[in-house]
């Protein structure tokens, strides 16, 4: 099995602590994994902005480094959903389709791919899941409290391998951060109030740690507990995942 | 995105500058939302439902013409008197009409949100007729003269305080007296006397039966039956796509209307009308006011689905936080945000941008539009109009140029994190309005790629 793994752009540029856990948990669980080094970004900033006519660029580079493999794994659902629902080509719609077959977020490649069991990771410390609406509602990475359907989430299954962490609850399972890309920006009264209380309410029902498949929004809310000198931190679910003994 | 201060973003950062506000109005309507969470899963077949008035739906859009035609023929077999509006200028002039050759000048309405669409109650009032809203919500923001800010609750935003005040100022109440059972008890002999004085009556319509020829009008207080049968002239109006084929569909959407509005079983009346009692004149107003063209477009027909349950504005986190009027259009919320465009492209260039595309609202709405995707679909659209803002189009396309190259995009990144510039989402337009309330990400020393050379030579 030949993995690709894709490493969104910001992912690269901010928290490549993110993207080193990844690379390091799949290759602990013997996944066989190579990063295409001419990787720029999934084009979804442009397209979820309105310009998804000028994303063919990105889409071109992205099918040329990542055709050949058997999967592509990335650790942000939000940038997979989009590669999954919106990647094209003019020249190689089939290289597209399969491309778009194939790509995963991390952890439902670790339970539906991989059937991943246990870990060896520890971390203890009481965190708080934040559910990316992309992943979520999109990858249906987790069940969502609009539907009447039995729960699941697949990112809480994998934690609750880990040693000693303590999962708290929350009073809205899977309300949306305020992220949405270029949202937080163009909305930034909202957004941020968005963010203000996700924020609380995992601080509210005593977390240490916020954590996500998704590292923007992770990135929003580090963003907002800084500026409030928080002692809460984000962590990407990598990072837990692959948390040594502490 | 849109000039002037209309535009949702400017609108809602003035609703945000009272967080105590936005608080209360987040948490009244989450409440309604988890009050629609248990009510639904009371009903394990609820998910089948949601799918079956889907089917239904389709069907309806597929055959919309015949079904018309169906439906008037038996509605004027009835005896009611079916007119036909191509916009909603054609149906103020009808409601007009009918009300001037009756010489009737004061006249109750119960809620519609099609006359809202339609702007008709400023249309008859500069006519010189007076039109009194009936249900309760209706007639509070008639009273602060503001147009409604959701369309099952239509003042959700006001306090009760804010509607003892109104009602002191109007209706005689006490002052500082804001407990809600005396206020409905001043409102009810307040439309008491309006419901017996009036001769004409409107309403609006939640389903019009083809195969029968009645509609069926969906209140929780009754101001609709009270109007129309008090009245010798009623004037139901409605938009084209409220049709159904047979009685025994009305069901599904029962059971489905009310629970996902308020999570109540059923609204406490719904009333069939299906001809007019002896002496009585009944008119029925087909408006179409857009919905062919919708009907049209491939990607967003189905959003002619809709039958107005306003779910989607309870669940949307954005809507939650920034009020009805911000959306500055009759229908706000996520449902807005998709109708809109259709009838104004330009005006309301900004409302598919606000929102997170979260996804939500998709998963609530109990005939399955798939808002999320629409909004989606519109924003690519008014791009492509040419409604998009030329500041972010540039920046745009230096992110194509940069992102297509990863030569470009990694000597970018090494001169001082590229991405913490010219990424949209950290663009420092307008007063950093990154900045503004949260701290910026701290650059590593590092790109991964870079460790990824270093560390992992393949
Ligand atoms: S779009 Fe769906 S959820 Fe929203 S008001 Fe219409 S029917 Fe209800």
């Amino acid at each position: 099995m030949r993995v690709g793994l894709f490493i969104p752009c910001y992912i690269d540029q901010f928290y490549p602590n993110a993207a080193i856990a990844t690379l390091k948990l799949l290759q602990k669980l013997g996944v066989k994994v190579s990063y295409p080094i001419h990787q720029t970004c999934c084009g979804q900033p442009m397209a979820n902005s309105g310009f998804e006519h000028l994303t063919t660029g990105c889409n071109d580079l992205f099918i040329k480094n990542f055709a050949e493999f058997d999967y592509i794994v990335s650790p942000s659902g939000s940038c997979v959903l989009h590669v999954k629902e919106h990647l094209h080509s003019h020249e190689e719609e089939e290289k597209a389709v399969s491309v778009r077959k194939k790509v995963y977020e991390l952890t439902e490649f670790l339970t539906d791919i991989l059937k991943v069991e246990q870990l060896t990771a520890r971390f203890p410390h009481k965190v708080g899941v934040h559910q990316s609406c992309h992943g979520q509602r999109g990858l249906k990475m987790s069940q969502m409290t609009e539907l009447v359907a039995a729960p699941f989430s697949k990112p809480m299954q994998l934690l609750q391998m880990v040693q000693d962490l303590e999962l708290v609850e929350l009073s809205r399972p899977d309300e949306c951060c305020g992220f949405g890309g270029t949202f937080c920006v163009a909305e930034e009264a909202i957004s941020v109030k968005m963010g203000k209380d996700r924020v609380a309410d995992h601080v509210s029902h005593g977390a240490q740690y916020i954590t996500a498949a998704d590292m923007s929004c992770l990135m929003h809310m580090e963003g907002i507990l800084r500026r409030q000198n928080s002692q809460v931190k984000v962590l990407h679910i990598a990072e837990i995942l692959n948390a040594e003994e502490v | 995105m849109n000039t002037g201060t209309k535009d949702h973003a400017g609108l809602a950062d003035i609703f945000n500058e009272d967080e105590a506000r936005v608080d209360w109005h987040d948490e009244t309507l989450w409440f309604v939302r988890a009050k629609r969470d248990k009510a639904a899963h009371t009903l394990p077949e609820w998910e089948a439902l949601r799918e079956n008035a889907s089917q239904i739906k389709d069907n309806v859009l597929s055959n919309l013409h015949d079904y018309l035609l169906q439906f008037e023929a038996k509605a004027q077999q009835n005896g009611i008197t079916v007119h036909w509006a191509a916009d909603a200028e054609e149906h103020n002039q009808i409601v007009h009409s009918i009300l001037k050759a009756k010489g009737v000048t004061r006249i109750v309405k119960s809620k519609s949100m099609l006359t809202e669409e339609c702007h008709l109650n400023e249309h008859l009032q500069k006519s010189g007729i007076e039109v009194i809203d009936t249900d309760l919500g209706e007639r509070i923001v008639q009273l602060a003269e503001e147009p409604p800010s959701h369309i099952v609750l239509p003042c959700i935003h006001k306090k009760k305080e804010e509607i003892g005040e109104l009602f002191h100022e109007h209706l005689g109440t006490p002052k500082g007296e804001s407990d809600p059972q005396f206020l409905t008890a001043a409102a009810r002999v307040h439309l008491r006397e309006k419901f017996l004085t009036r001769k004409a009556a409107i309403t609006g319509v939640n389903f019009a039966i083809a195969e029968t020829g009645e509609f069926v009008v969906c209140t929780n207080e009754g101001n609709a039956d009270m109007g129309a049968h008090l009245s010798e002239v009623h004037i139901a109006c409605m938009g084209i796509e409220k049709i159904i084929p047979k009685r025994k569909h009305l069901s599904v959407f029962l059971r489905l209307l009310a629970r996902s509005a308020t999570g109540q079983p059923i609204t406490t009346y719904s009333s069939h009308f299906n001809k007019p009692r002896a002496g009585q004149e009944m008119h029925l107003v087909l408006v179409d006011n857009g919905r062919t063209k919708q009907l049209g477009r491939a990607d967003f027909r189905n959003s002619l689905k809709c039958i107005r349950c306003g779910a989607c504005m309870n669940t949307c986190p954005v809507y939650r936080r920034s009020g009805g009027h911000s959306y500055h259009t009759a229908i706000a919320g996520p449902i807005g945000s998709i109708l809109a465009p259709n009838l104004d492209m330009k005006e309301y260039a900004d409302l598919p941008f606000a929102s997170t595309l979260c996804g939500s609202c998709t998963n609530v709405c109990p005939v399955k539009i798939n808002i999320h995707e629409q909004l989606y679909k519109w924003r690519q659209v008014i791009v492509k109009e040419g409604y998009a803002d030329t500041k972010k189009a540039v920046a745009m396309k230096a992110m194509d140029f940069t992102l297509s190259s990863p030569f470009v995009y990694k000597t970018a990144g090494k001169a001082g994190r590229w991405v913490m510039k010219n990424i949209p989402f950290l663009v420092n337009n307008k007063l950093n309005a990154w900045y503004k309330q949260r701290d910026m990400p701290e650059p590593p020393k590092q790109s991964f790629s870079e460790w990824y050379k270093k560390n992992n030579n393949e």
